[in-house]
């Protein structure tokens, strides 16, 4: 009777027990896609302002600018020039000719600078994507009553030309290759200080160190250091780099005088404070590649009477380098990201001019992306969006070069 | 040709020295190698030195005092007035709402990958986690601004949610820590053996029970740790509420309200030409020392979590 009760009470238990089983089964679900949701609502976002209608105002007709005959856009560099000599003032113009001379521009660069001073096209009004999409007719309507003179183009603010052209003021004529320049000089340097010492310290404590108390400090200080938010890493640039090291850094003592960056406030200083921001990133992932390599290689190398500089060089580190390369392409991609860092450095909030030395100004993609979302006008926006596709897309092949990398050499022992 | 006999090979035995010979090439490589060990060191010293200098000069200037700098709930560096609360609790209040949102999202994702998801599930699902741990801040930051904050005042109405709020960054920043508190934790639950979880359902456990009842509370050091881990990176975040929590120190328990955390006042501050030895240039140092300090000991506390409470399987 009793052991009857038991059964019956377990029975119905059970059917309890199961429907919280599917309760929270759903649940967790749940959960996964509404993961799954936000990065596609983040990814849909950024590419609804990427593209869309835009509306904007001549200052000054182009047509006026036709010169017997020629319309501007098939005039010689020689007219455009002329026209830019005859319509700016004498120090804009020599200022244009000072930064650059005339004679040494294309005819394209000309023929942008006609098209930024004088026909100076403004932006009237962006609409996204999806508005552009469903209500392209109103979208029209309201231009043609609103702005009667104003042309209406639908665009991608993503283009060949926002790759390649420097950086302006004028959403339509803006471009971030300055920017991305400024992220592959200052990524350069980063590699350059955080790679060699990296795999060094990885070799260090996994060849070398013996288990004492240094050495744990040592690991110990680099696991912590892998946790340290990444703006201290810009107070410590700020502080070493740029102002105590400042004659390096400016190119001070390369006998560099250039009033512009003779702060410290250069690509130099934001590479190296990268640097330091990823070295312990680069040294966990070298020191597990180098772990994976079996001892069985090491003992075969000394067996041989190899040293062991030897061994680590002929045998562990082949073996372990396509491990510590995926590491650190890993690790380069979270330094191209990096952005609170480079503002406390003293990133330039505007240079049109590419860096080409260690020691000129720089702008990196996640700072130009900053300035533009931090304006309130929406071809800002636009402009933010474009250029957080361009660094995604960065992001991404550096990704799969690692994930191709790792699967490519990667050896089982 | 000489004779290959006993005397010879003896002579030639004499005169070899089994001593170890000293190898320079192989010190100086010894040593370039332990300096790349120990230059870490110096990052930590470059750190705690600089920071603390600076921080110091704060505190002995005139203008501040650390006690009042403790107390007072006003940041205006203006008028002589450094209260740190404005600042630590908007920061405070963005790590929670992270939080809140990151820990249960990311413990129950965590499960479902760990002990319900099929492997080819598991397989599309990880490295999409990846990406999304790969995402640079400051495209968070674009998100809160442009998707998060409208969201929120279509909801709550546009007089109640100000352009720049707290709560579209913290809400943010959770979306931002949850796949590094997920693949923690989902590391921890697949430590957990299969014998346990067998043994559990030899007795006849349901899914759910093995799952929350033997795999959690096995896997709860690392899980622990996890948090910790998010909780830090919470704090440190600058990108996220630089852009969309709003500028100016606020105090304010409200999230639709715009407030400056410590990363966003510094980030704000340096933006400018900041000049040296000025008391803003001392103030990010203090506000960074600070950070410093209290991530180093969330750090800690979760490295020793992970080594104390460890359970160790066969």
């Amino acid at each position: 009777m009793k052991e009857k009760a038991f059964v019956q009470g377990f029975d119905t238990n059970l059917e309890a027990r199961h429907r919280k089983g599917l309760l929270w089964r759903v649940v967790f679900q749940a959960s996964t896609i509404v993961g799954i949701v936000a990065l596609i609502a983040l990814m849909l976002n950024i590419i609804n302002s990427a593209f869309g209608f835009v509306a904007y105002e001549a200052k000054v007709d182009p047509d006026t600018l036709t010169v017997d005959g020629t319309p501007i856009q098939d005039q010689s560099k020689e007219q455009l020039v002329a026209r830019l000599q005859s319509t700016l003032s004498r120090g804009a113009y020599n200022k244009l000719d000072k930064d650059e001379p005339f004679a040494e521009r294309s005819r394209e660069e000309v023929y942008q600078l006609v098209i930024e001073r004088i026909v100076r096209p403004q932006v009237v009004e962006v609409w996204n994507l999806w508005s552009s999409l469903t209500q392209a007719d109103e979208i029209r309507a309201a231009v043609a009553r609103d702005h009667p003179g104003a042309e209406l183009e639908f665009v991608s603010w993503l283009t060949h030309d926002f790759v390649s052209r420097p950086q302006t003021s004028e959403p339509l004529t803006a471009g971030v290759r300055t920017a991305i320049l400024g992220s592959l000089w200052t990524i350069l340097f980063t590699i350059l200080l955080a790679f060699p010492i990296g795999v060094g310290a990885a070799i260090y404590l996994e060849e070398y160190a013996s288990d004492n108390w240094l050495n744990r400090i040592i690991q110990t200080n680099i696991n912590n250091l892998a946790g340290v938010p990444s703006i201290v890493y810009g107070i410590l640039g700020l502080a070493i780099f740029v102002r105590t090291l400042e004659p390096l850094t400016s190119g001070a003592v390369f006998g560099l005088v250039d009033p512009t960056t003779a702060n410290g406030r250069t690509v130099l200083s934001a590479g190296l404070t990268l640097g330091l921001l990823v070295l312990p990133i680069i040294i966990i992932n070298a020191q597990e590649a180098i772990r994976a390599v079996p001892h069985s290689l090491r003992n075969a190398s000394y067996g041989v009477g190899a040293t062991k500089w030897q061994t680590v060089w002929s045998h562990v580190l082949p073996n372990a380098m396509p491990g510590i390369l995926t590491g650190t392409i890993l690790a380069v991609s979270r330094a191209i990201g990096e952005t609170a860092p480079l503002v406390v450095v003293g990133a330039s909030t505007a240079i049109s001019f590419d860096p080409n030395s260690p020691f000129s100004k720089f702008t990196t993609l996640p700072i130009q992306i900053y300035q533009w979302t931090s304006r309130p006008q929406d071809e800002f926006r636009s402009l933010a969006a474009a250029s957080i596709l361009v660094l995604l897309i960065l992001l991404l092949s550096l990704n799969a070069s690692a994930v191709l990398l790792r699967n490519r050499f990667a050896r089982r022992f | 040709m000489a004779e290959l006999t006993l005397k010879n090979v003896e002579k030639k035995a004499s005169t070899m020295s089994l001593r170890r010979k000293p190898r320079w090439g192989e010190t100086i490589i010894q040593a370039l190698l332990f300096f790349s060990g120990f230059f870490s060191i110096f990052t930590t010293l470059g750190i705690v030195y600089e920071l603390g200098k600076e921080a110091l000069l704060f505190f002995q200037m005139p203008e501040v005092n650390f006690l009042s700098t403790l107390t007072t709930t006003e940041w205006k560096p203006h008028i002589g007035k450094f209260g740190i609360w404005p600042l630590l609790n908007a920061t405070l209040m963005t790590t929670l709402i992270a939080m809140a949102i990151a820990i249960p999202l990311g413990m129950a994702v965590a499960i479902y990958l760990s002990e319900y998801a099929k492997p080819r599930v598991r397989l599309t699902l990880k490295p999409i986690l990846e990406v999304l741990a790969g995402i640079p801040t400051i495209v968070y930051g674009y998100f809160a601004l442009t998707f998060m904050t409208p969201l929120l005042r279509e909801i709550f109405g546009k007089d109640v949610v100000q352009i720049y709020n707290t709560g579209s960054a913290g809400l943010v920043m959770g979306i931002l820590i949850l796949p590094l508190i997920t693949s923690m934790t989902e590391d921890a639950l697949s430590a957990v053996p299969r014998s346990l979880r067998e043994a559990a359902y030899g007795v006849g456990g349901t899914k759910l029970e093995v799952a929350l009842q033997i795999v959690v509370p096995a896997a709860l050091s690392g899980i622990a740790a996890a948090i910790i881990v998010g909780l830090s990176r919470a704090i440190g975040e600058t990108m996220i509420v630089a852009v969309a929590a709003g500028a100016g120190p606020n105090f304010t328990f409200s999230p639709f309200v715009g407030a400056e955390t410590i990363t966003g006042h510094i980030v704000r501050i340096s933006g400018g030409d900041l000049s040296y030895d000025s008391i803003d240039y001392n103030s990010i140092f203090a506000l960074g020392l600070f950070l410093f300090v209290v991530t180093l000991i969330l750090n800690i506390i979760s490295q020793a979590i992970v080594r104390r409470f460890r359970e160790v399987y066969e």
